[in-house]
């Protein structure tokens, strides 16, 4: 198991633990995490399910795939480290991630 | 005004389990009007995954959402629906002789004994831009379609996106308007590169303005447009002149208007029995994603029993006096007759 935190944009924190290889949005579904809505249930068709991953953690997660990018576009006040949590599959290597929910999705 | 089309059943929604309710209605000698704000059919499946996998569809190992559609629509064909696309029923009353007026926002009417939602997650609606303030400005100078172009003669457009209702608007704008100023967050497009071509020849050439960046805020009074604030792909702040945005960030989905029409609301869900699923309203049905009752599963394959379990309820209400006799398509003659195969 690994664990995210999720930060809302009130800097409330909640920790939640992931299994291997499940989505980032997947555990912030299943945990009620606020400020997810995963509209599309994790097509990465709808980009509500943005977040901001931590600058710590940016590089270990890595860039949004062109579809991905594509979908940002409909997404609020996009900023460099924003990536759609239902592309981000839970590793070993992501134990302890830190993600940020935007103030509000699309 | 249009002449009210009388019917026995308007189906609210042309996703998957709103035609395959024109099959299942369609056996029972029922034919259908069909209701949806999309321009074509499909719903969600054609425009949230049109190429992305299903796989719990019964006895299609994997299909895609437009794959499901396409073959729906080959096999309602003999069902003879009438489809009205691009439209939305914004009112629905019910008559003293128990029947249902419906009024779409584009002025169609209807008079029928039964109403079908199968309205999935809502109807499909332009997502606004992220902008404080945006409702003040929207139909004097923030639209999401483009009906008239001519409304924009003269002035100083703004558009914003990146898609291909941006770069199309943009390439029709940019001779009617006085000025074309094309925004999108990142030098990249996913609008047809035959579009983007164009447009980049138009920056080239000098006739249109491309900005990268997102509007921050709207610059205006009483709902008139001056100007937007953007902050540009490098941090820095600009103001750019308009008169009018056209914000095109794609679609979300929305309740819509079936919110007043009576059916007591269970967060945004239509509650239904499981025998007719029909709502709190007689000869309102509710099937697919909509409705809600113990147990309920968003599955496409569960909405296509609901509607299957709604056309025997359905067909007794329109023909009270007629006598449902109760066949299988693979033995049955008179079935095999209307689907046009015997």
């Amino acid at each position: 198991m690994a664990k995210i935190t999720f930060i809302d944009s009130s800097g409330a924190k909640r920790t939640v633990e992931a299994e291997p290889g499940s989505t980032v949005m997947e555990n912030a579904i299943r945990n009620d995490i606020p400020g997810i809505e995963a509209e599309c249930g994790g097509a990465c068709s709808c980009a509500t399910c943005h977040v901001y991953v931590d600058q710590a953690w940016a590089d270990t997660v890595g860039g949004p795939q062109p579809m991905e990018e594509d979908m940002l576009d409909f997404a609020y006040d996009v900023r460099p480290t924003s990536r759609l949590s239902c592309q981000i599959k839970m590793t070993p290597a992501l134990d302890g991630l830190v993600v940020t929910t935007p103030e509000r999705q699309g | 005004m249009t002449e009210t089309i009388k019917t026995d059943v308007v189906i609210v929604g042309a996703g998957p389990v709103g035609l395959f309710a024109v099959f299942e209605l369609g056996l029972l000698d029922i034919k259908a009007h069909v209701v949806d704000i999309l321009d074509r059919p499909g719903g969600q499946c054609a425009e949230l995954y049109p190429e992305k996998p299903i796989y719990d569809i019964p006895g299609l190992p994997m299909v895609t959402g437009q794959g499901l559609t396409d073959n729906l629509m080959e096999q309602i064909k003999p069902f003879g629906a009438t489809f009205h696309f691009s439209e939305i029923i914004a009112s629905l009353e019910k008559t003293a002789d128990d029947r249902f007026l419906l009024t779409t926002d584009a002025g169609t009417r209807f008079d029928t004994k039964v109403v079908v939602i199968a309205a999935g997650g809502g109807s499909f609606q332009p997502k606004k831009p992220p902008i404080e303030g945006v409702e003040a400005f929207e139909e004097k100078s923030v639209h999401y379609a483009v009906r008239k172009m001519d409304v924009f003669r003269g002035k100083r457009v703004l558009i914003v996106g990146g898609g291909d209702s941006a770069l199309d608007w943009t390439l029709n704008l940019a001779p009617v308007a006085e000025r074309v100023t094309l925004m999108h967050r990142r030098d990249a497009f996913r609008a047809a590169p035959d579009s983007v071509n164009k447009m980049r020849k138009l920056v080239d050439e000098g006739v249109i303005d491309l900005a990268l960046g997102q509007v921050t805020e709207l610059i205006g009074k009483d709902g008139v447009l001056q100007a937007v604030k953007a902050k540009l792909a490098d941090g820095s702040t600009h103001e750019i002149a308009a008169d009018a945005m056209l914000p095109f960030f794609g679609l979300t989905m929305k309740l819509g208007p079936i919110a007043d029409w009576g059916l007591n609301l269970e967060e945004n869900l239509v509650p239904v029995d499981t025998e007719k699923f029909e709502t709190t309203t007689p000869g309102i049905y509710a099937i697919g994603d909509i409705n809600s009752y113990p147990g309920k599963l968003k599955l496409i394959l569960s909405g296509f029993h609901e509607g299957a379990l709604m056309a025997q309820a359905a067909a007794r209400r329109i023909n009270p006096d007629r006598k449902i006799v109760f066949q299988y398509t693979t033995s049955s003659t008179s079935l095999q007759k209307k689907l046009g195969v015997a």
